[in-house]
């Protein structure tokens, strides 16, 4: 799958905030479906729950673990990962063009002063 | 001589079509102006991330003065940005419109400020979306691919595991 399509996949699963809350909760340590029901901060029932971690599971967001009565769900980390580091990467691709101007106003306040216009104040 | 620490930058989402950009520089505020107009400044910046080069910088800069900018990044791929100069009150203010190449019929409204006090020149730029998606759509642009996301939902959601302890047993995926 290409990393936009996966993108694409982790935003639509995440796009609901009962599914926002259920990565949150999870990220703190595997969970039964019974423990997230009790843990969840709405009234919740056990259908509308399991509709919500299937989401997350096709998108790959979680696994569910094998033990036939409790089968815990975990978090996947590398998608979700990738999803958060994407807002990084602005806020990255900004800094680095700031420090640019940075470097670059240094060196005409350098240029200014040799010139005998000092902007010192 | 890059003597800025980083963390100086603040994005946020004041609204739902809005993104807010400040950053303090350390130079008087008639400098910055000039990098942020000339178009011999601007290619030192806009285009100065690893392996990026910037292969179009074409700028007339009065009112009604049009500019395109095209980014080329390590993959071959090109962004290109292009726009129009609303306003300009030198040197504190401008006002100018941004269309990314893939959406055109988006333009979003980029309103830059700068203010100087005791040497120092505080920069604000503010941009706004006509939509929700469009903005969405802009913090993609420049990046390797423009899916457009819902920041505030990233936001949220980084906010939410940045309070849980990394050292909990979350399940570590070999997967990227």
């Amino acid at each position: 799958m290409l990393a936009a399509e996966r993108l694409d996949q982790t935003f639509a699963a995440l796009s609901d905030p009962t599914r926002r809350a259920i990565v949150v909760r999870l990220a703190k340590g595997e969970a039964s479906v019974n423990e997230l029901l009790e843990e969840a901060p709405v009234p919740m029932t056990q259908p509308a729950i399991s509709k919500h971690l299937k989401v997350l599971e096709r998108a790959g967001l979680i696994t569910r673990g094998r033990e036939a009565q409790r089968r815990p769900c975990r978090l996947e980390v590398a998608p979700l990962k990738e999803a958060t580091d994407w807002l990084e990467r602005y806020r990255e691709m900004w800094e680095r063009r700031f420090q640019a101007i940075d470097d670059l106003l240094e060196e005409l306040k350098d240029k200014e002063s040799r010139h005998g216009k000092s902007t010192k104040r | 001589m890059a003597k800025a620490p980083s963390g100086k930058l603040s994005i946020t989402l004041p609204r739902d079509t809005e993104i807010l950009m400040t950053r303090v520089f350390d130079a008087p505020r008639q400098l910055v102006f000039d990098v942020m107009s000339k178009p011999e400044f601007i290619r030192r910046w806009w285009g100065c991330m690893d392996g990026f080069t910037m292969p179009v910088c074409d700028v007339d800069f009065r009112i009604g003065g049009k500019y395109r900018f095209v980014g080329r990044g390590p993959d071959g791929n090109e962004f290109g940005f292009s726009g129009e100069y609303k306003e300009i009150v030198a040197p504190s203010k401008i006002v100018n419109t941004e269309i990314f190449d893939p959406v055109p019929d988006s333009p979003a409204i980029c309103s830059m400020t700068l203010e100087e006090r005791d040497g120092k020149t505080y920069y604000a730029n503010l941009i706004k979306h006509d939509s929700k998606e469009a903005r969405d759509g802009h913090v993609g642009s420049g990046m390797e691919y423009g899916a457009g996301l819902g920041l505030d939902m990233i936001d949220e959601l980084a906010q939410g595991l940045a309070r849980v302890p990394a050292s909990s047993g979350t399940h570590a995926s070999a997967r990227t």
